[in-house]
């Protein structure tokens, strides 16, 4: 962090830290590890698979480490700091194991990738292994398209879909540009925008639930927004996402359906049909 | 404890040990982006001020006079405040005289108390000119001074500018530096972009909200 | 003016207003419709990325370099205005400043009061201050006019009349004006400029804000497009400024880029009509321009920001308003929900150092955290790592110390123990994985009503495995580990 000041002193003014320089992308490793985020763990756990699917189809082995849980997001943007920091540093040693960390969603990605360090400033033992589980965390479709650098055959038949990119995973990592790029490698498959595309869909994690007047007025117009949108469906790379929406949708008895990217994407490449498993 | 010394004390405080931060402006992010070849600086300011209902018109240095009473000719006007001490004012008064023009020539050369309620509401145009121009905002400079006073091109309906075609800076940073405005300021420095508006109902555009409902600028060719 | 309580007296939580807001679809239609375009009008007026992060970056660096030193920049700002010829008067609370400013026109015997738009003069409520001591103090930007008229408070700090269409406009002039009723926003406009231009001539007083205070110069730097700024500065004899400890810049070159950030994120313009730089009160051979001009530096809580680094951020803010144009929130429940002056992104980050955070509870939580306002903030405020920061503050036990005013505002012993839960839960692999596991095999007891979630969604129900298991059986099939 000490090139965010111009000088170190605890009282010295801020200033907005450079603009991030391009990601330099390493070679296709033959090993990674796959962080499947409890969301996916618990309500995805296909979509989880389909990832690891994925990445064997490019040649590479994935390590599902079993005391994995959750990145400690929730904690943290609810303002319980020190219960993040337990969580985070339970992951942060479990994942630093000099392996690629593949995580089929954004936000966590981005927490891994972001906000870790804010949540260990000022202690420089554990600030090394978070720059270095930064450098090492790839968001899903990120790490399809610039470290395998796929090239795929579209099995699948003409479809239509819109793509719903979290908001801090498109603002943080540029996640909807890869998820773009994936989807425009099908040929079968047409993106199509939809109204207000970078507007939040309300989930913002606990908010949904602190503040389910507003972010059920967010999801309404989202979810809206994605039907009239003449898509088959929607997909996206974030689970939180996909929650919201799915569940507002089926509240709203509307038959669109979002899916996590991994799954339209492996049903696309593996040209397996499989029915979501309820 | 005055405020003063309190607010000064904590803010000392909430520096402690810091060290303030250089001056590491760079200048070239508000010049590069704003610099125009000289024949298009004028085509620059103009276009943007006709954007916002501004009427641009380029004349002749010796001609301008009769433009100006074409103007309001046409637009049936009473009268035109100026301001008779200036230089232009000079040239205005003496055209205005050889040619016995019918409409009043007001001279703001008192103070406003004298005349708050003509100046408010029986005026119908003004004639002002300006230290210069910015081709990258569409935007006239004036400095009013005692001879041209402040209120002279905001209360009138229709506010006539002269601009001199060799006055027009490419940007507000190297109209400051040329014209030197660091080392003194006038009580009051205007830029002027257009006549004034609102869109504070509905956001729907309406001009002459509080000021000029009209702006004319007069291009004066003098290269 | 009839005896209606302001909108910011209003009973009820955030909560409650925002529901209130969310039900009333003319307000939800005006705030999108307008944010909409809003929204259109910056991307526009900054077609080179490049170009705009640049300025941007020099923006925070402008700002950054003023607050680094802000009381040396004060101090030489007071010694250059009052050889202009400006008297510099400071004061740490609404109240001084409000008694300062009515001191100014009570030694003027002054009645009438025009304004200029002044989110500060907003902050002191100053008003309603001076009406209760028998001084006419109008508002003369044409959106202020009309919530005044109508006894509310601007629900947006650039648009302050964006919730009200012509319609309402039109009959708020016929009930209180005595004008015909009219769907023409011209001639709405009309009516405004001609009982406003009585009121300029008129005022013994004219009150407006500053945009930029340069040091260097000792000038008042101020933004428009109506012109009643320059009228409330420069017609009554007397020109009071109010403003902020922020607002000061070092250099004078320095308002350069802050204004076209201004102008063009605010707006879209790449200038306003106006932009009026005041360097002192009219000279004895001048003919027009105020007698005498004050300032009031006001601090009301932004020392209290300034003394934690991280949140002296929110003091670059130089009011341009993106931030709430571009906020899901802000667009859905409107400026008044927030009860507050400054609604929105930044409100919520600069309100809690002003009043506390037991008056804004609900506040820093009212946020998706989507990074709309931060990714669009000319001065690069990290608006959602602040409320991150307030978060933290205000779920803090009392007892910790909380760093912003009223910190602990939130704290739940009960909160803290599920969250303490949690962390049991995330921490314990064993323990973890036996939670899995009871929660898919007993998916079908999922309650039908889970919170606040089922109002807007169907109940999440687990899946028949979690991908722990599914993980463990596929990799162990693959020969993985």
């Amino acid at each position: 962090m000490s090139e965010l000041f111009y000088d170190a002193a605890p009282n010295a003014t801020r200033v907005a830290p450079e603009r991030p320089v391009p990601r330099h992308y390493p070679a296709k490793p033959p090993e990674v590890i796959l962080f499947g985020t409890c969301v996916v763990d618990l309500f995805f756990p296909e979509a989880g698979l389909d990832a690891i699917r994925l990445l064997e189809r490019e040649g590479i082995q994935v390590r599902f480490p079993a005391n994995q849980s959750c990145c400690g997001q929730p904690a943290w943007t609810s303002g319980y700091v020190a219960e993040a920091r337990a969580v985070a540093r339970a992951q942060l040693e479990l994942l630093d194991a000099g392996l690629p960390v593949v995580v089929p969603s954004g936000s966590c990605a981005g927490m891994f990738r972001q906000h870790y360090r804010e949540l260990f400033a000022g202690d420089a033992g554990m600030l090394e292994k978070v720059e270095r589980l930064s450098e090492q965390t790839f968001e899903l479709s990120e790490f399809l398209v610039h470290v395998c650098r796929v090239n795929w055959q579209d099995l699948g038949s003409p479809t239509r879909v819109a793509l719903h990119t979290s908001c801090s995973a498109r603002r943080e990592m540029n996640t909807h540009l890869h998820a773009r790029e994936l989807l425009d490698k099908l040929s079968n498959v047409e993106r199509v925008d939809h109204d207000h595309e970078s507007e939040c869909c309300g989930f913002g994690g606990t908010f949904s639930v602190r503040m389910p007047e507003i972010s059920g007025a967010m999801v309404k117009d989202k979810t809206q927004s994605l039907v009239a949108s003449g898509a088959d469906e929607m997909v996206t790379a974030d689970g939180g996402c996909l929650m919201n929406i799915n569940g507002s949708l089926d509240k709203q008895r509307e038959a669109f359906r979002g899916r996590h990217l991994a799954s339209f994407l492996w049903e696309r490449v593996s040209g397996e049909r499989k029915e979501e498993v309820a | 404890m005055s405020a003063r010394s309190n607010i000064l004390n904590k803010l000392r405080a909430g520096l402690a040990g810091a060290t303030p931060r250089p001056d590491d402006f760079d200048e070239r992010l508000v010049t590069e982006p704003w610099q125009y070849p000289p024949e298009e600086r004028i085509a620059r300011l103009q276009n943007l001020m006709e954007a916002v209902q501004t009427e641009v018109h380029s004349v002749r240095g010796e001609d301008w006079p009769e433009t100006v009473a074409g103007l309001l000719a046409r637009r049936n006007l009473n009268n035109l405040l100026y301001a008779p001490e200036t230089g232009h004012g000079t040239q205005l008064g003496d055209y205005w005289r050889s040619t016995e023009q019918a409409i009043e020539l007001l001279a703001y050369d008192r103070p406003v108390e004298d005349w708050k309620d003509t100046l408010f509401w029986s005026v119908d145009a003004s004639i002002t000119g300006t230290v210069g121009g910015i081709a990258a905002t569409g935007s006239l400079v004036l400095w009013p001074d005692r001879h041209e006073p402040r209120l002279m091109s905001l209360l009138p309906p229709l506010h006539i500018a002269l601009l001199r075609a060799s006055q027009i800076e490419d940007n507000l940073y190297t109209m400051m530096q040329r014209h030197n405005w660091s080392s003194g300021l006038p009580t009051n420095a205007l830029l002027i972009s257009g006549p004034s508006k609102t869109a504070d109902i509905e956001q729907v555009l309406a001009y002459g909200a509080h000021g000029p409902k009209e702006l004319v600028v007069l291009v004066i060719e003098d290269e | 003016m009839s005896q209606r309580i302001p909108v910011t007296e209003l009973t009820g939580d955030f909560r409650q207003r925002a529901e209130d807001a969310l039900g009333d679809d003319q307000l939800r239609t005006n705030f999108r419709t307008a944010m909409d375009s809003l929204m259109t009008k910056r991307a526009d007026a900054f077609p080179d990325e490049e170009e705009r992060e640049g300025l941007r970056e020099l923006g925070n660096r402008i700002k950054a370099r003023a607050l680094s030193r802000l009381p040396d920049l004060l101090e030489q700002l007071e010694t250059r205005l009052t050889e202009n010829g400006v008297q510099v008067h400071w004061a740490e609370t609404v109240e001084e400043a409000n008694r300062l400013v009515h001191g100014i026109i009570e030694r003027r015997q002054g009645s009438r009061v025009v304004k200029g738009k002044s989110m500060v003069s907003e902050e002191m409520e100053m008003n309603a201050y001076l009406a209760e001591r028998g001084i006419e103090s109008l508002e003369s930007d044409m959106g202020e006019y009309i919530v005044q008229l109508d006894d509310e408070k601007p629900s947006h700090i650039i648009m302050p009349a964006i919730h009200k269409n012509r319609r309402q406009v039109s009959r708020l002039f016929h009930d209180h004006l005595g004008e015909p009723e009219t769907d023409d926003v011209n001639e709405l406009i009309r009516i405004g400029r001609r009982t406003l231009r009585r009121k300029f001539m008129d005022a013994d007083v004219g009150v407006s804000g500053v945009n930029f205070a340069i040091a260097e110069t000792g000038t008042l730097l101020l933004v428009e497009n109506e012109g009643n700024g320059r009228m409330s500065t420069t017609a009554p004899p007397v020109h009071i400024a109010v403003t902020g400890i922020e607002k000061v810049v070092q250099n004078l070159r320095d308002v350069v880029p802050l204004l076209s950030l201004l102008t063009r994120s605010a707006l879209g313009q790449p200038i306003t009509t106006y932009v009026n730089l005041i360097s002192g009160p009219r000279k004895p051979e001048e003919l027009d321009g105020p007698e005498e001009v004050h300032l009031v530096l006001l601090d009301n809580g932004r020392t209290g920001a300034f003394a934690d680094a991280q949140m002296r951020q929110t003091l670059n803010c130089i009011r341009c308003g993106a931030c709430m144009n571009h906020c899901p929130v802000y667009t859905r429940v409107g400026g008044h929900t927030y009860g507050e002056v400054y609604p929105g992104p930044i409100g919520k980050i600069v309100t809690p150092h002003m009043v506390g955070l037991h008056k804004v509870p609900d506040h820093p939580s009212a946020s998706s955290l989507c990074g709309a306002c931060g990714e669009v903030c000319p001065v690069k405020i990290p608006i959602p790592e602040l409320l991150q920061r307030l978060r933290q503050e205000n779920v803090k036990n009392p007892d910790e110390a909380p760093k912003v005013k009223d910190g602990g505002a939130k704290y739940s012993r009960s909160e803290r123990l599920v969250w303490g839960l949690w962390q049991q839960l995330n921490t314990r692999p064993l323990l973890y994985r036996l939670f899995l596991w009871g929660a898919t095999r007993f998916r079908k007891l999922t309650p039908a009503k889970a919170g606040p979630w089922t109002d807007n969604h169907t109940a999440p129900v687990p899946a028949r495995r979690s991908l722990h298991d599914l993980a463990k059986d596929h990799l162990a099939r693959q020969g993985g580990r």
